[in-house]
């Protein structure tokens, strides 16, 4: 653990844990109201938003990726609606259309407008570029509390960092009623709280989250952040305060079992080359799913 | 440029495109009637999950293909290993949903990212395994006709036409089983084998549609026609046929202007394509359209 | 005993750690109208779904004109509860009618011009010809309940099975379904439904089945519709209609 790991690994691996926890938080929520295509929906759809934020101002930088994902977000979330109005069809069809309209327009605009190879790929936005997000400025563990290095610090980190902190904070803040307006929407609002207001919560949290994942970390390791860590937490509790403390955990393992196993798992089988981490990170929160489908103790309902 | 894309579209291209113009179309037939009957059973975004789930079979097929020391992309043995990692998605889709309190939806979240998360792992470990030899891999990701040979094409029109002869048997038991099961089960239908008939469908169409759309988008080929055609009618038979015809004209179009057009990405184009026939039918339909609906009041 | 159209014989039924039916034994015969009557969680609706194998039974056997489901399966025609259909459904009346023809009609064979005739002769035996190429969800519930009649009728059976087929209908509906199901008795088929109304049970029906959990009774209404009997089927909780 010298000063290559500052270097190279450190930060990478900060940012998939932070990644997954802030997908994590809102993903509870969703899991919760039965949501939880609203993740697939989200990390596919914010592909053209990166683009056209790209083609607009010629940058790749972190802060207006984020903006251009979080307008196509926004339009996504209208799409669903209007479609849902417009044809009468069941939320679930109506994501499948959008996501996959939003997606190909993504990869029609990528190809169409040249910006493809040069900056930006495909592949870069569906697996991420997890183990590019080296810090140069980080020449060893002292770098750590020295300013000058800290601040050339990718900035995925200090988007990730603040909106996990947000999100965290938030659900804080508003837990007694996300509790109340998940578990019973009608109950809760006889008591008069903002029903409506607390779902469009929801989904601007899962939005954001999504668009700050997936700029830094892809699609896929965003999709798996959302969804199963709250999974595999809801079948070892019932009790939803210790099920998101649970999901932060299984969040946080995968990330760091998944990024050593992408770094390491080849060279331990004695094959050259690293995995996608992302990819890997997926993989791991799967198989934690799987370990508490088969012996979680509150695996079925009672 | 236009010239080129009216050859295409009139099969004046030559033979290898006019021949994948023709595969696509038919491929957007088969998934437009399959997919209006899993529109109507409520199972639309079950595919997402099949299709992604492909993933890690291709790249394991074609580690096994590469060992064996034969061309690793072979597409009836890169299909054959999306087959039964998809159906291993589908056992375990269908294990989550009997075998644990977790809803539907979130099952299909789980296999779709755990699958799609493996089959990248495999898919950079076979990049880094050595230059070139993986081309064509990414195509399955997000779909390609280029490269494609004359046996796949000849692979997807049939297996496309066989879907469609096998839907037109099973019409009316799909049909009665989705708008009211309890009947079918009270004069002796098996819904639940039903099902199985319409999934294994489904999966038929996914394994053609990866190579072609790509496993992110092929879901749509499934879900967009479908919803358009209902904008059309109130008749189940006749929206499956509307579905077939939107989703043929989509994977034809998308198919020849590729070919046209170069650089521009054939699965992309196609789901643009349908999702543009959804829209035109959402305003100009009569009645359940937009139009028809403002001239109703 | 070729006059008996369907016989249960201790079927018990259990969904997981509950008993739902628990020994169910009757015999009821052709052209008869017969209502099964009981309490909420009497496991009525159960008793129909075990003998048709819709939900598995226990113990016990349905045996349907002295033989079991399988060889009868042509004679016995069944409408569920109305409950789960989506109605934005993209079906016309007409073709839901030729639902219940599907036996005859097979996997192949094209809806011909006699089979259409004949759903128009159901549709009109409920009194909604005019209704045939309407979307289902166009209609009202009482018609669309009358729809699923008209789909029994045209499976040409000689055993109707009726899940609660006068839950939430209106008046007109009612009168209609009980004409229908007064012909079909008169020419020789036997009517089992299961039925919650306790009032209009002598009014309605030839026979009676008092069902909780297990039988009470079965017999004409004259002998096995009486308070006594009533009040050991519903305990202690005897709809006040009757307590007069």
């Amino acid at each position: 653990m010298g000063a290559d790991f500052v270097t190279l690994s450190l930060v990478p691996l900060l940012i998939a844990v932070l990644a997954a926890v802030a997908c994590a938080l809102p993903g509870n929520f969703l899991l919760l109201r039965r949501q939880a295509m609203m993740g697939d929906m989200m990390a596919h759809s914010v592909l053209p938003g990166l683009i056209v934020g790209f083609l607009l101002t010629g940058q790749v930088s972190g802060w207006v990726m984020f903006a251009g994902a979080g307008a196509a977000a926004l339009v996504s979330a209208l799409m669903v609606e209007a479609i849902t109005k417009l044809a009468r069809v069941d939320p679930g069809a109506a994501m499948g259309m959008t996501f996959t309209t939003m997606f190909a327009s993504g990869v029609l605009l990528l190809e169409l407008s040249g910006a493809s190879g040069v900056h930006l790929d495909v592949e870069h936005a569906l697996y991420g570029n997890l183990e590019s997000l080296i810090w140069l400025d980080g020449t060893g563990w002292a770098s750590l509390t020295d300013p000058v290095a800290l601040a050339g610090l990718p900035p995925e980190f200090g988007q990730l960092a603040l909106v996990a902190m947000v999100l965290a904070v938030l659900l804080l803040v508003f837990w007694r009623w996300l509790v109340m307006a998940s578990f019973d929407a009608g109950h809760a609002a006889v008591l008069g709280l903002p029903v409506g207001v607390i779902s469009l919560g929801i989904v601007v949290a899962t939005a954001v989250a999504s668009v700050a994942a997936f700029t830094a970390v892809g699609s896929i390791l965003t999709i798996a952040m959302l969804i199963c860590p709250p999974a595999a937490a809801r079948l070892l509790t019932n009790r939803l305060g210790v099920q998101v403390w649970l999901s932060l955990g299984f969040a946080a393992i995968s990330a760091i079992l998944g990024y050593v196993a992408a770094g390491y798992g080849p060279i331990w089988l004695g094959l050259s080359g690293a995995v996608s981490a992302a990819g890997m990170i997926a993989v791991v929160s799967g198989l934690l799913v799987a370990g508490a489908a088969l012996f979680g103790p509150h695996r079925r309902a009672s | 440029m236009n010239a080129a894309i009216l050859d295409a579209l009139t099969l004046r291209m030559g033979y290898n495109a006019t021949l994948v113009t023709l595969g696509a179309g038919a491929l957007g037939l088969a998934t437009g009637a399959v997919g209006s009957f899993l529109f109507l059973r409520r199972r639309s975004l079950v595919p997402d999950a099949m299709a992604h789930a492909t993933l890690p079979g291709v790249g394991i097929a074609f580690l096994i293909m590469v060992a064996l020391g034969g061309d690793g992309r072979f597409l009836p043995g890169l299909l054959l290993g999306a087959g039964v990692s998809s159906l291993l998605g589908l056992w375990v889709l269908q294990g989550l949903v009997r075998g644990t309190r977790l809803p539907e939806d979130a099952a299909i979240g789980i296999v779709l990212s755990t699958f799609y998360g493996a089959g990248i792992v495999l898919l950079t470990f076979i990049q880094g395994l050595g230059a070139g030899r993986q081309a064509g891999l990414e195509g399955f990701l997000l779909g390609s006709t280029a490269g494609m040979l004359q046996a796949d094409v000849y692979l997807i029109g049939a297996g496309g036409l066989l879907v469609l002869a096998a839907l037109f048997v099973m019409r009316r038991l799909l049909v009665m089983v989705a708008f009211d099961p309890g009947f079918a089960l009270g004069i002796g239908l098996r819904p639940a084998l039903i099902d199985a008939v319409l999934m294994g469908l489904v999966l038929a169409v996914v394994l053609l549609g990866i190579r072609v759309v790509g496993a992110i988008l092929v879901v749509a080929l499934l879900i967009t026609p479908a919803v358009a055609a209902r904008m059309w009618t109130d008749r189940a038979g006749l929206m499956a046929l509307i579905a077939a015809a939107i989703g043929g004209a989509a994977g034809f179009g998308g198919a020849a202007i590729s070919a046209a057009v170069p650089g521009v990405p054939t699965g992309a184009l196609i789901v643009a394509l349908a999702f543009g026939a959804f829209l035109v039918s959402a305003v100009i339909a009569p009645r359940r359209g937009l139009l028809g609906r403002v001239w109703a009041r | 005993m070729t006059d008996t159209a369907l016989s249960f014989n201790d079927i018990v039924v259990r969904y997981g750690a509950t008993t739902a039916v628990d020994g169910a034994t009757a015999s009821l015969p052709m052209g008869a109208m017969t209502a099964i009557v009981g309490p909420n969680g009497a496991g009525k609706s159960t008793l129909l779904k075990a003998s048709l194998g819709i939900v598995p039974m226990a113990a016990g056997t349905a045996q349907f004109f002295g033989q079991p489901l399988d060889a009868a399966r042509a004679r016995v025609a069944y409408m569920p509860q109305r409950a789960s259909v989506d109605w934005d459904f993209p079906i016309r009346v007409i073709d839901v009618v030729l639902m219940g023809m599907q036996r005859t009609l097979g996997l192949l064979r094209p809806i011909g011009r006699a089979n259409r005739a004949f759903a128009f002769e159901c549709l009109e035996r409920v009194g909604l010809t005019e209704f045939a190429t309407r979307q289902i969800g166009a209609l009202s519930g009482g018609q669309q309940q009358r729809v699923f009649l008209a789909r029994a009728l045209a499976q040409k059976a000689e055993l109707y099975l009726l899940d609660e087929p006068f839950a939430g209908v209106d008046a007109k509906t009612e009168a209609a379904i009980v004409t229908v199901l007064r012909d079909l008795r008169d020419a020789g088929a036997a009517v089992v439904a299961v039925h919650h109304d306790l009032a209009t049970v002598p009014q309605w029906f030839d026979r009676v089945l008092l069902l909780n959990r297990h039988v009470i009774a079965s017999g004409p209404v004259a002998q096995a519709f009486t308070p006594a009997l009533l009040q050991q089927t519903y305990g202690g909780a005897l709809p006040p209609v009757l307590a007069a």
